[in-house]
């Protein structure tokens, strides 16, 4: 098969299936409010496409603000406990505890906490915590992940544990925690579109704000546009993200 | 000469695996190099680990007098951060030292001109081919001017051409600073080749089986593959060997 029929083929599908959509609504009669057809869409996003980048740039900018926040703490904890066993033991539970914890459960008493006039706090914590535990996992797996005879080796020449850490276990975590933002970087986006969800107020006018305003009105062709700006922001973060790590690793390992 | 290191009546067990050393004797002098040649098991890495004071032994005594830092090891694989390139690993046990670091990269950079990779000093360990990783590994060890140098089967993972090359490589850097050397080998020739004095272990526990001594003169002159010496001490060490493993009485 060819490189360009390979490169055309999931384009085509998925023309092919907007095409069967769109006869579809027309065929069937079925109301916009139900299913809107493509064109419909189409037109909801063009008419619409200052608020829905407006709406887009403020989750990403809390998803990517999330992110930081959670890198910083994942990375800082990961080092503190790294260094002890017995506190590794000991946090390792609630780690795990509040990774399986769906953040729909917590959310609304989080919304509480950060005051119902603060909204924006709230949804910082939610994408933070949903963000949390892939760069802290990582982090961790990587600080633990060096090889055993470069070990031997600082224990032959007598580093120092700071040595150590510096000149060994963290550059050998590095490409570990790369791919923990990587996977943190779409979840944190799921927290934060999760989030304004629960919040559910106009005082955060983000992209889920936009869902519920309209999917309120029935205003679905509306709906399907905010849901698909968000698809393509979450794909190009991801995208951007991968990038990132690939171009990262390339200069970490010289190829 | 004096003695580097030794190891008297050493005993090395594990738990659920019994004694997997000796007792095992064997006594470094200055300059000498000395193979040692065994089946899979036997404790050549785990001997080489107590001079390295790597490991501690269950019974028995070790004796080092190589301060730290004046031991090196060159482990099978050649071991390198695969972040830093040649030059920063190179320089990474005069930096743990307290050498500052413009200084040891100049060291670092000298010890890889005598290995011969004067072009790779700035090539991270993924650009190089399995034999300039091992020369990268090989001049780290010999960075220090160690007076103890373990070498852990550095040539298992290399070509022929590459290990000949690599053999008569560590001999003329060895001729320089003539540090006590301790090479672990699975091959017969290769152990003939490299020492003055090969020790053939048996194993379940690891046990001296034999000693051979090769009578020539280091570095290898040419053609020394094909001499008298080399084959009757090759045989030797690979009678000694059959033995070992029982094939022979």
């Amino acid at each position: 098969m060819s490189r360009t029929l390979e490169t055309l083929a999931p384009i085509l599908l998925v023309a092919v299936l907007l095409g069967l959509w769109e006869t579809a609504c027309y065929l069937t009669g079925v109301p916009a409010y139900f299913l809107p057809a493509p064109s419909a869409v189409a037109a909801a996003m063009a008419q619409d496409w200052a608020l829905l980048l407006a709406s887009a740039w403020k989750t990403l900018s809390t998803a990517l603000l999330a992110l930081a926040f959670a890198s910083l703490i994942a990375c800082s904890l990961a080092l503190i406990i790294s260094t002890n066993r017995l506190l590794e033991k000991a946090v390792q539970p609630l780690a795990v505890a509040l990774q399986v914890t769906p953040v729909v459960a917590i959310a609304p008493q989080v919304v509480i906490w950060a005051g119902l006039a603060h909204p924006d706090r709230a949804i910082i914590s939610l994408a933070v915590i949903v963000a949390f535990f892939p760069i802290f996992s990582g982090a961790l797996t990587g600080l633990k992940s060096t090889d055993p005879d470069l070990e031997r080796l600082f224990d032959l020449y007598g580093a120092t544990p700071w040595q150590r850490l510096l000149r060994l276990r963290i550059p050998s975590a590095t490409p570990f925690v790369l791919e923990g933002h990587k996977v943190a970087g779409g979840l944190a986006v799921i927290g934060a579109v999760v989030a304004e969800f629960v919040a559910g107020s106009g005082g955060s006018q983000g992209l889920a704000w936009r869902i519920l305003e309209s999917s309120n009105r029935l205003q679905t062709a509306k709906t399907f546009a905010a849901v698909i700006v968000l698809s393509l922001m979450g794909a190009l973060l991801h995208a951007v993200l991968q990038a990132s790590e690939q171009a990262i690793l390339r200069r970490f390992r010289g190829r | 000469m004096s003695q580097v290191a030794s190891l008297s009546a050493v005993e090395v067990a594990y738990p659920g695996r019994g004694t997997v050393l000796g007792p095992f004797d064997l006594a470094l002098t200055e300059g000498e190099i000395v193979a040692l040649v065994g089946p899979s098991g036997c404790g050549k890495s785990t001997a080489l680990r107590l001079l390295a004071g790597l490991e501690q032994p269950t019974a028995g005594t070790v004796t080092r007098t190589p301060e730290r830092g004046q031991t090196a090891v060159v482990f099978q694989a050649p071991t390198l951060m695969p972040w830093a390139d040649a030059r920063t690993n190179v320089a990474l046990p005069l930096e743990l030292a307290g050498m500052a670091k413009v200084k040891a990269r100049d060291q670092a950079q000298e010890a890889l001109r005598a290995v011969g990779l004067e072009n790779a000093i700035g090539s991270k360990p993924a650009q190089l081919s399995g034999g300039m990783a091992m020369r990268v590994s090989l001049a780290r060890a010999l960075v220090t001017r160690p007076r103890l140098l373990l070498l852990d089967e550095p040539f298992a993972a290399l070509d022929e051409i590459t290990r000949r090359n690599l053999a008569d490589d560590i001999h003329r850097l060895w001729d320089q600073t003539r540090p006590a050397v301790v090479f672990v080998t699975h091959n017969v020739e290769e152990a003939a080749y490299m020492a003055q004095r090969v020790v053939v272990m048996s194993a379940n526990p690891g046990k001296i089986a034999g000693q051979t001594t090769i009578d020539a003169p280091l570095p290898r002159p040419p053609g020394f593959r094909t001499s008298e010496v080399f084959r009757n001490a090759a045989e030797a060490v690979s009678h000694d060997l059959a033995k070992a493993m029982g094939q022979i009485q």
